[in-house]
Parts: C-alpha cells; sequence; structure tokens
C-alpha cells in the first residue's frame, strides 16, 4: 500500500507545477524594469541646452547641496502632458526641476513648454538616451529625485498623479 | 454587438498613444555595423543577449524600439572603444539589474535554480548506487548457495 501511494507524487507534482503557472498566468506582470542606481552617484554627464530658453544639464548641477528632481521626459512623450500640471505644482512648492529632453528637437521641446508650461530650471538634450540609460531609466517620463551631493535616492516610474506628489516631496524631505 | 464594437475602437484608440514616438533619426550606430567584422561579432553577439528595456521579449538585435537602437549604439560604441563585452554586460547590470541580460547568472534569487538539478542527480546516484549495490550482493549470495 506504502508504494502505492509513492506513485502519486510524480503527478502530484505535476499537478501542484501546472497550477502554479496557471495562478501565475492570472497575475499582473511587473512591467517596469526599476533602476539599480539608487544609493549611487549620477553618472558624469554634461548635456547641451534642449532649446533656447533655458541652460542645459550637467552632473555639477547637482552639487550645490539642494535635493532637486531630475524629470527624464520628451515632447512626443503623451504621459508627459498628462504630468505637466503636476510638475508645475512642485514647482510653485518651490522644488527645482531639471529636465532631461530624450531624442527631442528644439523647436518640439519650446512648443511642449509652450503649450503645457515650464516647471524646469534647466534642461539638456539627450538625443541618444546616452544619460538616460546611464542613470538606470527605461521609459519615459521618469523622475529621479537627486540628494544635494548628487546621489540618486529615489525614482518614480511614470507620470506623476497627483497622489504621488507627497511622496515625492517626502522624498525630496529626506535628501535634504 | 454595437457596444461591445464601440468599446473595442475606444480601446484601441486608448492603446494608440503607446505608439507615440519621437522624428529623430537613429543613433549612429544603432543600425550601422562596425567596421572590424571580429569587433562586429562581438558586439551582435552581446547585444543578442542583451533584453529590451521597451520590449522587454526581445533582445535589442532584435528590436526596432528607438531606445533598442541607443543601446546597440552604447555597445557597439564601447566595443569600438575597447571594452570588453562581459564589462558593457556588467554596466548594464549596474544600472537595470540581471533582468537586462539574457544570460543566465547565479544569484540570491536564482542559484535553486542551479542548486536543485545538483541535488536530484546526487539523489538519483544515490537511489541507483543503493539499488544496483543490493542487486550485486543479492547475485553475489545467490552464486554462493
Amino acid at each position: 500500500m506504502r508504494k502505492r501511494l509513492w506513485l502519486w507524487v510524480p503527478l502530484a507534482l505535476f499537478a501542484f507545477f501546472a497550477g502554479l503557472a496557471g495562478y501565475m498566468l492570472t497575475q499582473e506582470k511587473e512591467q517596469f524594469v526599476a533602476s539599480t542606481m539608487i544609493g549611487q552617484p549620477l553618472p558624469d554627464f554634461a548635456l547641451p541646452a534642449a532649446f533656447n530658453g533655458l541652460p542645459g544639464a550637467s552632473k555639477a548641477d547637482f552639487a550645490d547641496g539642494k535635493p532637486r528632481l531630475l524629470n527624464i521626459w520628451a515632447s512626443w512623450c503623451l504621459p508627459c502632458i498628462a504630468e505637466a500640471p503636476q510638475l508645475e505644482a512642485l514647482q510653485k512648492q518651490g522644488v527645482d526641476i531639471v529636465g532631461i529632453a530624450i531624442r527631442d528637437r528644439p523647436e518640439d521641446v519650446a512648443n511642449f513648454l509652450g503649450r503645457y508650461g515650464n516647471p524646469y530650471s534647466r534642461i539638456g538634450s539627450d538625443t541618444i538616451s546616452e544619460v538616460q540609460l546611464a542613470i538606470g531609466s527605461s521609459g519615459v517620463p521618469e523622475t529621479f529625485v537627486i540628494d544635494g551631493k548628487g546621489i540618486i535616492r529615489h525614482q518614480h516610474i511614470g507620470d506623476i498623479r497627483p497622489e504621488d506628489i507627497p511622496t515625492l516631496l517626502a522624498e525630496l524631505e529626506k535628501a535634504r | 454587438m454595437i457596444r461591445w464594437l464601440l468599446t473595442a475602437v475606444l480601446a484601441m484608440a486608448a492603446a494608440m498613444p503607446v505608439l507615440a514616438q519621437d522624428t529623430m533619426p537613429p543613433a549612429p550606430y544603432a543600425y550601422n555595423q562596425l567596421q572590424d567584422p571580429r569587433l562586429e561579432a562581438e558586439a551582435s553577439e552581446l547585444m543578442h543577449s542583451l533584453r529590451c528595456l521597451k520590449c522587454q521579449s526581445q533582445s535589442i538585435a532584435d528590436s526596432d524600439a528607438p531606445m533598442a537602437g541607443d543601446m546597440r549604439h552604447q555597445v557597439r560604441s564601447r566595443i569600438l572603444a575597447g571594452e570588453s563585452p562581459e564589462a558593457i554586460r556588467r554596466w548594464l547590470i549596474a544600472r537595470y539589474g540581471d533582468y537586462v541580460s539574457y544570460e543566465p547568472e547565479v544569484s540570491s534569487t536564482t542559484w535553486p535554480l542551479f542548486a536543485i538539478p545538483v541535488l536530484v542527480i546526487l539523489i538519483v546516484a544515490g537511489v541507483l548506487l543503493r539499488r544496483l549495490g543490493r542487486r550485486r550482493s543479492d547475485d553475489d549470495t545467490g552464486a554462493a548457495a
């Protein structure tokens, strides 16, 4: 009798794995790749101005002791339009926001800012996603909290919704 | 039916913006091979084993996403500058975690994948040795009798 029971073990194992696979299929897949650069210093970079109105951005801009937001965006990115009012709200609360425009043209950047407002103090132009790759960002928009020493403290993936503002402000406060 | 169709059309319209892409020309080495065929072969091998971050089931060699093109440019220009493929892989893993690489990696989460087969083989070997050993000694006693 004991031996008979043993014979069911492979079938039970198979059923367990089939069940597990079936269950995992119903689970939402985490589709974002988070940066593993949190806690690391910003990589060296110096990007030219993305359009005529504002200076470009470099690592040196993050070394004056003041925490900042680094917003990775693009004029061709639709969620970036949705996030524009939130960036403006953050800027009104005294947050300094440095932008990096990914694969963008000066006239498109100017047009976007004219239409949806300009919350940035600087915008660097990254035409080949070089800095984006160097900080471990995998899409637009993404927002990083950088502390006053240029260390990456927090990453927000996707557009900033109104409910995300308190978290970002808290992270900026922590980075002080 | 009409309501269903309408929902489908609306869903498709809502899905369209995801396709929004830039109009910039691709990075220099996104679609251009390296001159030296040996270096290009190294780059190509590496690009086939790196995950596209936008379209995560494709390698950057297979993907036409602009970001994959920018990643190919990084790979090719770094190889041209003399970096080893392994160093470039490490550089990307330092930024995106081992998910960016298709090369199997022993880590704190993946070690059971490597340990379990070894364990199973050891168990099987143990069982086989015991059974065969027992049969042989059975034979021995049989021959003696």
